[in-house]
């Protein structure tokens, strides 16, 4: 059994303090008044000095309305402009938490996708990491809630996250009248909840089965098929909710623009994640001491996975990307345009992240055993996976207005502190060796 | 000067594995190792080193990579620039995404292709090359292991090997 350190528990705990403080001091000093924003920019432009320039020329602001809003502005010499910035920068730390909440949901929600594999595939190698997996979807019911509680508060538009969610905008907007019928406050929910209680619900009866397999007798693998025939079932579930929660959660930010690999490409996102994790704290447990039947044989296999899909991502972006650059239809590209000329480092710098650093890291055979590679490019794939939901999320919500401030860094830490303290809180529900799975000594004796 | 080598038929990977773990513990010299498929691990278990052939599959990918690179620059920017799509940059960074499916295919196809023409060499394998293989079973259902009687006593020697599980043993002059 594994017991969690009081220095480990300590360390989360003051995570999710100095988080929640951060947090709280974020959208405290969010600019409240047109004002406010005037005097934000005034005293930034002074700190500048000599490259006044770069903020005197604004147009284009990211959202579906930048055309309309620019004109706006120009009639009303800039004061629409203050106005827009001030929405942007009210919009940043619910943005900010947006991000660090679904970034941290989905890592958990990429292992239960990858540990229903494991069952369904009847995989040999990976029970004795079943433990370990399962402690990490145990995020997935206070992430899942908590994302629920913002998704909610989001889609009856008490913040201004969804511009479709704003009667105003919709009113104005033909194209969002359109798909009205889908992106609506209660249909959102309706959809969020929906998906959110079959993954639980598939979770709860997954861990179920798995602790009761531990407690049968000797041959007996009853609670083991009905393992595989569950996590068969949740799979076909999950790759069409998935996709689903990829359009409502994060593309209908862009109501205006759609992409139709883009739930492949937030799964692929969220599956690196999800395997990157666990080989980190597969990684930190033997460093304790513990998981002592892990050898780095199972390592190298999770590295593979790390490095094999982290490449599947950048097939999907690329495949994305390139076909819409290179037909260069106006609704589709200012997606990337935007990205590109308002965005430029985060979008070009989570591909050396997230694609070129894996793939030279993790290509030799030997590095994927060593725990200092695995963990090296771990830490720099959840970076660059953070840095591709940013991506995502704040072009359409702050605009140009971004940076990576006291509300990132704070929804962050705050998530992470929760992370840790209800993954390695799980840990010590059950004993670390699922020994009654049928494959647990095969497993043991795992060896390339 | 012929040499006398000892041929050890097995009917089992796993057997042949156990053996060959053996036989270099008793300090016999095992010279090859014949299987109907390749055996997971056997090189390890041989003491084998490590092949080279990743390393230059890494550097045929960078050639084909550089092949595509210099190819296309040469022909759809400075011999015939054309406007495909509406852009005429006349610039290789500018055109680039459109290009990466063929640097992503030519760094594939070299590293495959010379990869494995590579391979064919290092193995000393040419068309019409006689089989090296000393017994046809090999190719079908049994594995065999030769090793190298050198000074060892033979009786000794084949009794060490039945009792690794071979199902049996040859004494074989060898050119």
């Amino acid at each position: 059994m594994y017991t969690l350190p009081s220095k480990l528990r300590l360390f989360s705990i003051v995570l999710m303090v100095v988080g929640a403080i951060g947090l709280v001091a974020g959208f405290v000093s969010a600019p409240s008044t047109v004002g406010d924003v005037k005097e934000l920019l005034a005293s930034h432009h002074d700190s500048h000095g000599a490259s006044k320039k770069d903020h005197d020329v604004v147009d284009g602001h990211g959202t579906s309305d930048s055309a309309e809003a620019h004109e706006s502005a120009d009639a009303h010499g800039g004061d629409a402009h203050y106005e827009h910035v001030l929405h942007q920068l009210q919009n940043k730390p619910w943005a900010a938490l947006y991000i660090a909440a679904f970034f941290f949901f989905m890592i958990s929600l990429g292992v239960l996708a990858f540990y229903a594999i494991q069952f369904a595939a009847q995989a040999g190698w990976s029970p004795v990491l079943f433990r370990v997996m399962e402690a990490i979807t145990a995020y997935l019911v206070p992430g899942g809630i908590i994302m629920f509680v913002i998704l909610a508060l989001s889609g009856f538009h008490v913040n201004h996250l969804f511009t479709w969610a704003d009667p105003a905008v919709v009113e104005h907007d033909a194209l969002i009248q359109g798909k009205s019928g889908w992106l609506n406050g209660t249909g959102f929910v309706i959809r969020a909840a929906v998906f959110l209680g079959g993954w639980i619900t598939y979770r709860h009866f997954a861990i179920k089965f798995s602790r009761n397999q531990d407690e049968a007798d000797k041959g007996d693998i009853t609670w083991h098929k009905k393992s595989f025939k569950i996590a068969a079932g949740f799979l076909v579930f999950f790759i069409y909710t998935e996709s689903m929660m990829s359009w409502d959660w994060i593309m209908s930010f862009d109501p205006h623009w759609f992409s139709t690999l883009f739930g492949w490409y937030v799964f692929a996102g969220l599956f690196v994640c999800g395997i990157t994790t666990i080989a980190l704290i597969t990684i930190y447990l033997k460093s304790q001491g513990y998981l002592e039947f892990v050898n780095n044989s199972h390592l190298h296999d999770l590295a593979k996975f790390m490095f094999g899909i982290s490449i599947f991502w950048t097939y999907l972006w690329f495949s994305q990307f390139m076909l819409i650059w290179y037909s260069n239809i106006p609704e589709e590209v200012t997606y990337f345009v935007t990205r590109i000329e308002d965005y430029n480092l985060p979008f070009f710098g989570m591909l050396l992240m997230n694609f070129l650093f894996p793939l030279l890291i993790l290509m030799n055979s030997d590095f994927k055993r060593m725990n200092w590679f695995i963990v090296m490019a771990g830490v720099v794939i959840l970076c660059g996976h953070y840095v591709d939901v940013f991506n995502m999320v704040m072009p359409a919500t702050v605009g140009q207005s971004w940076f990576i401030g006291l509300s990132e860094i704070s929804s962050v830490l705050l998530f992470l502190g929760l992370f840790l303290f209800v993954v390695f809180g799980a840990l010590t529900k059950a004993p670390l060796l699922a020994k009654g799975n049928p494959y647990i000594e095969e497993s043991k004796h795992y060896h390339y | 000067m012929a040499s006398k080598v000892i041929h050890a038929l097995y009917i089992d990977d796993d057997v042949l594995m156990d053996a060959v773990k053996k036989t270099r513990a008793a300090h016999y010299h095992i010279e090859e190792v014949y299987t109907p498929f390749p055996v997971h691990g056997l090189d390890k278990i041989m003491g084998l080193p490590h092949t080279k052939l990743a390393i230059a599959s890494f550097m045929y990918g960078c050639v084909g990579l550089t092949v595509a690179i210099t190819m296309m620059n040469f022909i759809m920017i400075e011999d015939w620039p054309q406007n495909i799509g509406g852009k005429p940059s006349f610039s290789y960074i500018e055109n680039m995404p459109a290009f990466v499916p063929i640097m992503f295919e030519l760094t594939v196809f070299f590293a495959a292709h010379l990869m494995v023409i590579t391979f064919y060499m290092r193995s000393k394998l040419w068309p019409f090359k006689e089989a090296e293989n000393p017994d046809v079973r090999t190719t079908d259902d049994h594995f065999l292991m030769e090793i190298d009687v050198a000074n060892h006593d033979v009786v000794e020697m084949s009794n060490f090997l039945a009792e690794t599980g071979a199902v049996e043993i040859n004494l074989v002059d060898k050119e």
